[in-house]
């Protein structure tokens, strides 16, 4: 699945996830709700300097990588969640249902990272007795 | 009746003490507040302004630029 599909699908389950920016570390962007591509850029940098400041925050330096976080704000939500080395950035209303939206995002890199599925091949035509029967006039 | 003033009296004191619990909960739930959570399950919450002020900082940014 593509990152434009990925996030087609990511609005039509989640009612929450209000603006989400999909990229990889180096701020290079994948796909975005935005219509901007430039503020979808801007996006992506300010999460990623957001993530960096996080993980200083850990007091082993020897810890587990960082996975997700939420940032509560009164004028909304922000999530930043990481599966390799993609990441993606999302904002939500006010006091969002926290555990949906991370389960949410995660599926969506998720799809994103999972190989497109084989394309149904169409079933096989049935001969019609005509024209089998005209295979064993042509034999004989 | 005097039993009943008791019963009365107590149910109002639980009542009051639920509805304090209720509002101090939804009142830091609206906290501003950063829940990191690692790879390793564990998570670190920074509430206070000082070490929580960058980081609300930059996701006040993402909020505006998302609209």
């Amino acid at each position: 699945m593509d990152a434009a599909a990925a996030l087609e699908r990511l609005q039509e389950i989640s009612s929450q996830v209000r603006a989400a920016v999909i990229f990889e570390r180096g701020g290079k962007v994948a796909g975005a709700t935005l219509a901007d591509d430039q503020r979808a850029k801007q996006v992506a940098e300010e999460a990623e300097a957001l993530l960096a400041d996080a993980e200083q925050r850990r007091d082993r330096a020897d810890g587990d990588e960082f996975a997700q976080l939420e940032v509560a704000l009164q004028a909304g939500s922000v999530f930043v969640v990481r599966d390799g080395d993609r990441l993606i950035a999302a904002t939500t209303a006010p006091e969002p249902t926290v555990g949906l939206v991370f389960y949410d995002l995660k599926s969506c890199l998720r799809e994103l990272a999972a190989p497109a599925a084989p394309k149904k091949r169409s079933p096989a035509k049935r001969k019609s007795a005509a024209g089998r029967q005209k295979k064993t006039d042509a034999k004989s | 009746m005097r039993s009943r003033n008791l019963l009365t009296g107590m149910m109002l004191g639980a009542g009051s003490v639920a509805g304090t619990l209720l509002f101090r909960r939804r009142l830091a739930r609206r906290r501003e507040r950063v829940d990191v959570y690692f790879g390793d399950g564990s998570m670190i919450s920074l509430a206070k302004p000082d070490e929580a002020e960058p980081l609300l900082r930059r996701a006040r940014q993402i909020l505006e630029l998302a609209g």
